[in-house]
């Protein structure tokens, strides 16, 4: 049995596959709409998230499946002090397959190890979101035709942003990519990242701490949001959060091309005056995250 | 200085200096109630300056703890007053509930029954890696 905890644990071809199959979805969603039937996923979200869970739940009933789950640890027996190992071993009895988000770095994979059913990261902390970084995959495949050759800025949060860290960790797979890193001194990309991910797979990238300077040169323009969860000090995310907005303005010295991206939510970090520019890819980039979801509930459902 | 030589038993040999006091805490001799002998700074032709640990007892040492803490060390055993076998130390792939994550978001940190595991990810930098948060082994 197979669980997704990591962006790493599929390889360039299993990404490719799925990409194919939600883009089949995308085209033909009444081929897919009864595929699932008589199939339970539980989404298990012991931190709250909007999007993500929604978008799981919408996946599967789109696959003609059911949902069940929680979305606080507060409505489950954590708040009673269970290990996720147990709340694991019991889930396995009611569904097919789990997508669990926890504010723990590490919890999935624990659930993974007790798991009779396979696991979807769904989100853990700071650590691993993989389903994003699919969704943002999908993104790019359809909005720019190709995942390769393209220069990629990532702007924000690049020490705490793990959608970013997950997102470059698959896409130095690609050919000839080449990263722009755009974050205040305090928000640099990790160290191990650099050294272990980008430098190792010999992959081109400048930091900056210039938005403006850069825009022109970029296909994608991935904002994130400066999240205030991840600060154990408040002074600081209110030092931080506004450092970078897109407006228009910035906008005007962009690719007619560009391609806008943010996991969201958003907070200020996008001007809303950007909403209705074409180049603004946000909100599709949240809907192609249920095609991909469904695609992968069916890979690991092993379904055809 | 003498030290007398064990019959049947361990000697830990080839210890880098100050280390042999790490090994003998990480590998709980204390708790032992044979003689244990730790010499730091004996003279060494190759090392110049070594720490040598001499157990006085037939005692499955944890090699992945010594080869954690230093992976040149080496081991030897020693039966009827021979040495009957020597092995080199050599950095474990992963380590385990021989030290502690200290990411406070690690799941480890909550959920105390969990095995502390640490994984190998470099080997040339000796770097260990959580094998729940990722975080790195300082």
């Amino acid at each position: 049995m197979k669980h997704l905890i990591d962006i790493k644990d599929l390889s360039t071809d299993e990404i490719d596959d799925l990409i194919v199959l939600a883009k089949d979805i995308i085209k033909n969603p009444e081929n897919y709409s009864t595929k699932c039937n008589g199939k339970k996923l539980a989404t298990l979200f012991f931190e709250p998230s909007t999007r993500t869970r929604l978008s799981f739940e919408a996946a599967m009933l789109e696959l003609g499946g059911h949902v069940l789950g929680f979305s606080s640890a507060d409505s489950s027996s954590t708040s009673k002090g269970e290990s996720v190992a147990d709340t694991i071993r019991v889930v396995g009895y009611y569904a097919d397959i789990i997508a669990m988000r926890h504010p723990k770095e590490g919890a999935p994979l624990v659930a993974s190890l007790k798991s009779t059913v396979p696991i979807i990261n769904a989100g853990d902390g700071g650590h691993n979101h993989p389903t994003q970084t699919l969704t943002d995959m999908l993104t790019i495949s359809i909005e720019k035709g190709k995942l390769d050759n393209l220069t990629i800025g990532l702007c924000g949060d690049l020490k705490f942003g793990r959608t970013v860290h997950s997102l470059i960790t698959a896409m130095v797979q690609r050919k000839n990519i080449k990263f722009v890193l755009i974050s205040p001194k305090e928000l640099v990309i990790p160290e191990y990242l650099k050294k272990e991910v980008l430098d190792k797979n010999n992959i081109e990238y400048i930091e900056t701490r210039s938005l403006e300077e850069h825009i022109n040169e970029l296909d994608i323009l991935y904002m994130t949001r400066v999240q205030k969860e991840r600060f154990f000090n408040e002074a600081d995310y209110l030092r931080l959060k506004d450092y970078y907005i897109l407006d228009e303005e910035k906008l005007k010295k962009a690719r007619k091309d560009l391609c806008i991206m943010h996991p969201l939510p958003r907070v200020n970090e996008i001007s809303t005056e950007v909403d209705d520019d074409p180049r603004a890819c946000y909100f599709k980039q949240a809907l192609y995250g249920k095609y991909i979801r469904m695609a992968l509930i069916l890979q690991m459902l092993e379904i055809r | 200085m003498n030290i007398d030589s064990i019959k049947n038993g361990i000697v830990i040999d080839h210890i880098e200096p100050k280390k042999g006091f790490k090994i003998y805490e990480a590998l709980h001799l204390e708790e032992l109630e044979c003689s244990v002998a730790i010499i730091t700074n004996a003279r060494s032709n190759k090392m110049k300056k070594k720490d040598i640990i001499k157990i006085d007892k037939d005692f499955e040492v944890n090699t992945d703890v010594i080869g954690f803490i230093d992976p040149k060390a080496t081991i030897n055993v020693v039966k009827d007053g021979k040495l009957v076998y020597k092995y080199h130390a050599k950095l474990p792939k992963q380590i385990v509930n021989i030290a502690k994550c200290k990411n406070p978001r690690c799941i480890t940190s909550t959920e105390q029954e969990l095995d502390q595991v640490f994984i190998l990810t470099d080997e040339k930098k000796k770097i260990y890696r959580c094998k729940y948060c990722e975080m790195r082994l300082d």
